[in-house]
C-alpha cells in the first residue's frame, strides 16, 4: 500500500518574509515527491495582473522547458513558459493566497525529472488563474533539493502566512 | 538594512533556517529582474502589435472578431 508521509517541518513564512524556500537533505527514502505551497506575495508583482510567475529550481538548477495550459477568467492558452509556481500577489483582493501542488515521480531516478504542477490563485475579481503544468528538469541526480522563488525579481518576497509542506510517497 | 531572507528545511533533521540572502544573491535577484522587466516587456510590444494588425484586418475585411471566428470555426 503506497504512503504518504511528510519530509522535514513545515515552513510558514513569518512576518519578515522570505525571498525563497527550499527543502534540502532530502532523504532518499520514498518513491515520488509532493510539495504543496500556499503563497502570497508581501508587494505587487511586475504588472497589474493579481499574480507572479514563480521559479522551481531542483538540486539547485533552475528547471526550464515546460508547457502550461490556463484559464484566467478572461482567456485560455497555452504558454512555453517553464518553472511556473504561480503566486498571488497584493494586486488580488487582501488575504488570498494561491494554492499549488508540484509531484515529481521517481526522484531518484538517473534521468531527466518530469514534473507536474497544478496551481490556482485566488481574487475577489475578474482575473484570477488555474493552470496545469508539466515540467522538466534536465537534473539526472537523485533530487536532494527543492527550491520555490516567488519572482526573478529584486523584493519580491513571500508573504507572511505563506506556508509550504513537502511529502515523499513510498509505492511499497 | 539587512538583506532578505530565504527560508530553507533540512529536511534530514528538520531544523528550519531563516538565512540572510548575500550581496551577490540580492545583486543576482536585481539583475534577474532587470531581464524579467526586459522579456515583459518585449511580450507586451509584440501582443499590442497583433491586436493593432487583427483590428486593422477586420477593418479592411469590413467584419467582427465574432464573424471572423465563425469563418475560421
Amino acid at each position: 500500500m503506497a504512503t504518504f508521509t511528510q519530509i522535514g517541518s513545515a515552513v510558514t513564512v513569518g512576518a519578515g518574509g522570505a525571498s525563497s524556500i527550499t527543502f534540502s537533505s532530502i532523504p532518499a527514502t520514498y518513491t515520488d515527491l509532493v510539495l504543496k505551497l500556499s503563497g502570497r506575495l508581501a508587494t505587487s508583482g511586475y504588472d497589474s495582473s493579481p499574480w507572479v510567475i514563480g521559479r522551481i529550481f531542483i538540486n539547485g538548477t533552475q528547471a526550464t522547458s515546460g508547457r502550461l495550459l490556463y484559464g484566467t477568467g478572461s482567456a485560455t492558452g497555452s504558454d512555453g513558459n517553464a518553472s511556473a509556481m504561480f503566486v498571488t500577489d497584493t494586486d488580488a483582493t487582501a488575504s488570498t493566497f494561491s494554492s499549488a501542488e508540484l509531484y515529481l515521480p521517481n526522484y531518484l531516478s538517473s534521468t531527466n525529472k518530469s514534473m507536474s504542477v497544478d496551481v490556482v490563485t485566488e481574487n475577489n475579481g475578474t482575473a484570477a488563474l488555474a493552470g496545469l503544468q508539466a515540467v522538466l528538469s534536465t537534473v539526472t541526480a537523485a533530487v536532494t533539493s527543492i527550491t520555490i522563488e516567488p519572482s526573478n525579481a529584486s523584493g519580491i518576497n513571500f508573504a507572511q502566512y505563506t506556508t509550504a509542506y513537502l511529502y515523499g510517497v513510498s509505492n511499497a | 538594512m539587512p538583506n532578505p531572507t530565504r527560508i530553507e528545511v533540512n529536511c534530514t533533521t528538520g531544523e528550519v533556517l531563516e538565512i540572510e540572502l548575500t550581496d551577490a544573491e540580492v545583486a543576482e535577484l536585481a539583475y534577474q529582474a532587470e531581464l524579467a522587466a526586459d522579456a515583459k516587456a518585449e511580450e507586451d510590444r509584440i501582443a499590442a502589435e497583433k491586436a493593432t494588425a487583427k483590428a486593422a484586418l477586420l477593418d479592411r475585411l469590413g467584419i467582427t472578431a465574432d464573424e471572423a471566428a465563425l469563418l475560421l470555426g
